[in-house]
């Protein structure tokens, strides 16, 4: 069964100690993704989606759970054997404003991962594939000498783009790589970023909080809340039938552009609690609308009610 | 229906308004002949992407653009049908907050860090009205719990308020004097999309009780969809296409606003394959000539990169500023693109 | 049938920080300055001569305004002023840029690894950096000279010592404020070493306000190694050096001016000299400010 499974993550937790108690950012999560597949991770801020995208690096180190990229359990390799393996898994991240060196020209950000790792012997040879990688992202050759501070958001996160490919990896962690740009720009990257996928045939872990946006671009979701994976499934499964009732929620709270199609708001109170020390029981509990006293004091399962699409909720075990 | 007909009162109406900025790279021509108008009530949805000009028309509308370097080259701004751009700085001061009131998108930095919220309500209530403190406090505490914030929290500072509650307080300080006009610049854009939904239909249920026109600067076309009568798409410092909420949703004309809902990923469709608008906002120090969309634009001909275009009034709701919607010339051809 | 594109000519980084420096005209003046400067100090002798000049007393040539033979006039000794500020150039210069080099080098490099690693390191560091800093610098700087022994060199390593504290402070405040930044994370996840990100990053990033510093820095060193001339730990007595040259002639302020006037000068044109410097090296080391 995992044969196929290109990434394999299982049980991973990051906590983090603060002066307040113990914060559980990612609280045991697992799931598995295909070559060429994009997963969506969907949630609000908070909820430790961003954390659980560079706990797969090991960009911060997981306090516990098993990361299997390729049938190598990454967490077992030393530090030099990571900085190897790091060729093949990059990061884009969401603001395209703090993840480039202001001091640095866009070739020479782009080289950068070139130049670490001493892929090209001579300079002429190195900047051969900076050139090849603009054209691949779409920037112009002009643009060569050019710092970040000059270009706008969408060149920025092209530069992004380029950087994160040179290394020719297979899997790409993106950090809500569109949130801070326009529409039309965002469009334009979504479409780049697509068009790279089939090309290179990378795989995605696409993180965002924008549900429009991870339905038009993944193939596979999983929704987080708190630190947990509240629901995952095909985007189709997600979208047409949500089981859990902080999806069901979330997918109704998004403001749709259609004056036509308009649904009913499912309200949910109250904001994201606090991650720190969480009490036994559902971490939704306090917000859902349909919450029950068990729901306060056993933690539910994810439970496969389907195939592929599974859900942790008390109420859904009930009904099954 | 308010719109575009003649004999309604308006809230507010901003006429042929142009705000530069210099810098030393030049005169950025932030608004260049901008016209808005809100009937009592109504709400008005500012769409544009960043530099567009969306926030500079709203604190021209508050008279505070910061100048130098900023400067409002001409135009007309009524407020309840009196000209602001006439007032004294004095007499501005008592509009502010009372007639007309602006939110901010990060509620973050504009709530002050060491007074309690209910003081900073109480004070923008004895500024404007002649009240002593306690009533002043009381009035503070009535409205926080009209957003949806209990009274006593009214003691608390800014820190222990959570963003989405911050947004209520702002909004709270907004209203409270019952302006005739609010200013919403993007308050949800900084909201997770659950907290975004709870501050919409508060400040749709308001806005309702209110009697308030807002005008909603946003780029979300999804917000504008959930709380807007009627829509103004800014493009480069001019409404490039106005109409009811139906008009641009059902009828978009204007190329920029076809290509501001292609851009979209639907929710319903996940298939659809974006298209993109190429290219970029022009630089506002150096528009390009002719209509500023022209060289964006697939349906661009020979007159886009001469000529600015005309209002072309669709219907009495609905008009755009597009060369292919005029009459005299070129109809024939081009009316069946839509 | 591709169309080839002209290569896009790839500049230096070097040569595009230098070209931006040239564009600065008041750093062009202050480099300027510094350089004529260093060439006094190397041809001294050619100028005036030490031991006949500098040093040799001269009863009846005491107390004489500037003139044709003596530009800034002579001393109380009857020395030539002229002469020694030239050879002061090679001990008051040397001297500050000197130790601050070596508050530069240990501060920055403390305050690099307190601010990159944080943690225990950070404690460890910034404790001890805190009980330097809670002696006066002067005081400091009199204990460490006292227990090394009265010399040039030792009042060097004594003054740089005393400076290590502050550019610890400032250099660990501006890495914390590059650290967390995402382009620091983007450089680990394509394997670069610690170092690599320490030396190619964050540093240039945080560079601004250490120059500052450093500019400030030589100037108050200059002032300091005066003091301890002063109460004998630092230059010995018939060498010039323009803080003793300056704290020396203070009893004749009223009747010689000039005696104050000219080693103050020659300070005050090192210190300017070096802001300015300093300023058009931070700006052009800042692509965002062109």
């Amino acid at each position: 069964m995992s044969e196929n499974n290109f990434l394999e993550v299982r049980d991973l937790k990051k906590y983090f100690q603060t002066s307040r108690g113990m914060l559980h950012a990612v609280d045991g999560i697992s799931f598995s993704l295909k070559k060429g597949e994009t997963l969506g991770i969907v949630g609000e801020s908070g909820c430790g989606k961003s954390t659980a995208g560079r706990a797969i690096l090991r960009l911060i180190e997981p306090t516990e759970g098993q990361i299997y990229f390729d049938g190598i359990d990454i967490r077992a390799l030393n530090k030099e054997e990571m900085r190897k393996m790091r060729h093949n898994m990059q990061i884009i991240f969401q603001d395209p404003f703090s993840s480039l060196d202001p001091r640095k020209s866009v070739s020479q950000i782009i080289e950068e991962p070139l130049k670490i790792n001493r892929i090209y012997a001579t300079n002429r040879e190195r900047l051969d594939r900076v050139k090849e990688l603009m054209d691949l992202v779409g920037l112009a050759q002009r643009l060569v000498n050019t710092y970040p501070h000059e270009l706008d958001g969408g060149r920025r996160q092209r530069i992004g783009i380029a950087r994160s490919l040179a290394l020719n990896p297979q899997f790409i962690v993106c950090d809500e790589p569109v949130s801070a740009l326009d529409v039309s720009i965002q469009a334009q990257i979504l479409n780049l970023m697509k068009e790279l996928q089939a090309k290179l045939g990378l795989t995605y872990i696409f993180i965002t909080h924008d549900l429009s946006v991870v339905n038009h671009f993944s193939d596979t979701i999983a929704v987080m809340y708190l630190g947990k994976i509240v629901e995952k499934g095909s985007t189709e499964d997600i979208f047409s039938h949500p089981l859990h009732p902080y999806t069901q929620a979330l997918l109704s709270a998004i403001p749709i552009p259609d004056i036509h199609s308009r649904q009913e708001r499912i309200a949910i109170k109250g904001e994201i609690t606090s991650p720190i020390d969480p009490k036994p029981g559902c971490r939704f509990a306090s917000r859902c609308p349909k919450a029950n006293d068990y729901c306060g004091r056993a933690e539910p399962a994810l439970v496969e009610t389907g195939p592929g699409h599974s859900a942790a909720c008390h109420l859904i075990e009930s009904i099954q | 229906m308010g719109g575009i007909a003649m004999h309604n009162e308006f809230a507010v109406e901003v006429k042929n308004l142009y705000v530069e900025f210099k810098t030393d790279y030049g005169v950025v021509k932030a608004v260049n002949g901008l016209d808005i108008s809100i009937a009592p009530g109504k709400t008005l949805g500012l769409v544009g992407e960043t530099g567009a000009g969306k926030t500079t028309t709203g604190l021209a509308m508050m008279n505070l653009i910061p100048s130098p370097p900023g400067r409002i080259v001409q135009g007309e701004i009524r407020i309840c049908g009196q000209d602001i751009l006439k007032l004294s700085e004095r007499e501005m001061d008592k509009l502010r907050g009372q007639q007309i009131s602006m939110i901010f998108q990060d509620p973050m930095t504009s709530l002050n860090p060491v007074m309690t919220v209910g003081t900073q309500i109480a004070e923008v209530i004895a500024y404007h009205e002649k009240v002593n403190k306690t009533e002043a406090m009381k009035k503070a505490k009535e409205i926080l719990e009209l957003v949806g914030i209990p009274a006593e929290r009214a003691k608390e500072y800014p820190h222990q308020f959570s963003g989405g509650m911050k947004q209520r307080v702002i909004i709270a300080m907004a209203l409270v004097c019952n302006p005739s006009i609010l200013i919403a610049d993007e308050p949800t854009t900084a909201l997770d999309v659950t907290i975004q939904a709870q501050v919409l239909a508060m400040m749709k249920e308001l806005k309702e009780k209110l009697h308030t026109a807002l005008l909603m600067i946003t780029h979300d076309l999804g917000i504008v969809a959930d709380i807007c009568d009627f829509v103004s798409v800014i493009y480069a410092g001019r409404i490039v296409e106005h109409g009811t909420l139906e008009d641009i949703f059902d009828n978009p004309a204007h190329p920029y606003t076809k290509g501001l809902f292609n851009s979209l990923p639907s929710i319903t469709n996940r298939k659809t394959n974006l298209k993109p608008i190429r290219g970029l906002m022009p630089d506002p120090s150096n528009l390009p000539s002719g209509c500023p969309f022209h060289d964006r634009c697939d349906d661009a001909c020979d007159i886009c990169t001469s000529a600015m275009p005309q209002k072309a009034e669709l219907s009495e709701s609905h008009y755009v500023e597009c060369h292919l919607f005029h009459s005299d010339k070129d109809k024939s051809v081009f009316g069946g693109t839509k | 049938m591709k169309q080839r594109i002209p290569r896009q000519k790839r500049r230096s980084q070097l040569a595009e920080v230098f070209g931006r420096l040239l564009k600065n005209r008041m750093a062009i003046i202050g480099l300027c300055v510094l350089a004529m400067l260093a060439l006094v100090a190397v041809f001294a002798n050619q100028i005036a001569d030490y031991d006949t000049v500098a040093i040799q007393q001269n009863y009846t040539e005491r107390f004489l305004s500037p003139s044709l033979k003596h530009p800034f006039g002579t001393d109380e000794f009857g020395r030539d002023i002229f002469a020694r500020i030239v050879h002061g150039t090679r001990i008051s210069m040397f001297v500050g840029i000197l130790s601050v080099s070596i508050s530069l080098t240990l501060g920055g490099t403390l305050g690099a690894i307190a601010g990159y690693y944080g943690g225990a390191f950070d404690n460890v560091i910034m404790r001890i950096l805190d009980v330097m800093l809670a002696i006066p610098g002067m005081l400091l700087a009199i204990a460490i000279v006292n227990s090394l022994g009265a010399s040039i060199p030792n009042m060097m390593i004594s003054v740089g010592i005393s400076g290590v504290p502050g550019f610890a402070r400032i250099t660990r405040a501006a890495l914390l404020s590059v650290k967390d930044q995402e382009f620091i994370e983007a450089s680990r996840a394509i394997g670069a070493r610690d170092h690599t990100i320490i030396l190619t990053h964050v540093l240039p990033n945080s560079l601004a306000p250490i120059i500052v510093q450093a500019t400030l820095k030589a100037g108050t060193t200059i002032n300091t190694v005066a003091s301890l001339s002063f109460i004998g730990l630092g230059v010995k007595a018939p060498t010039p050096e323009w803080g003793a040259m300056l704290s020396g002639s203070r009893a004749f302020i009223r009747d010689y001016p000039h005696l104050v006037i000219f080693p103050g000068l020659a300070i005050m044109v090192v210190i300017l000299s070096l802001n300015l410097l300093g300023d058009g090296l931070r700006d052009a080391l800042d692509p965002k400010l062109h």
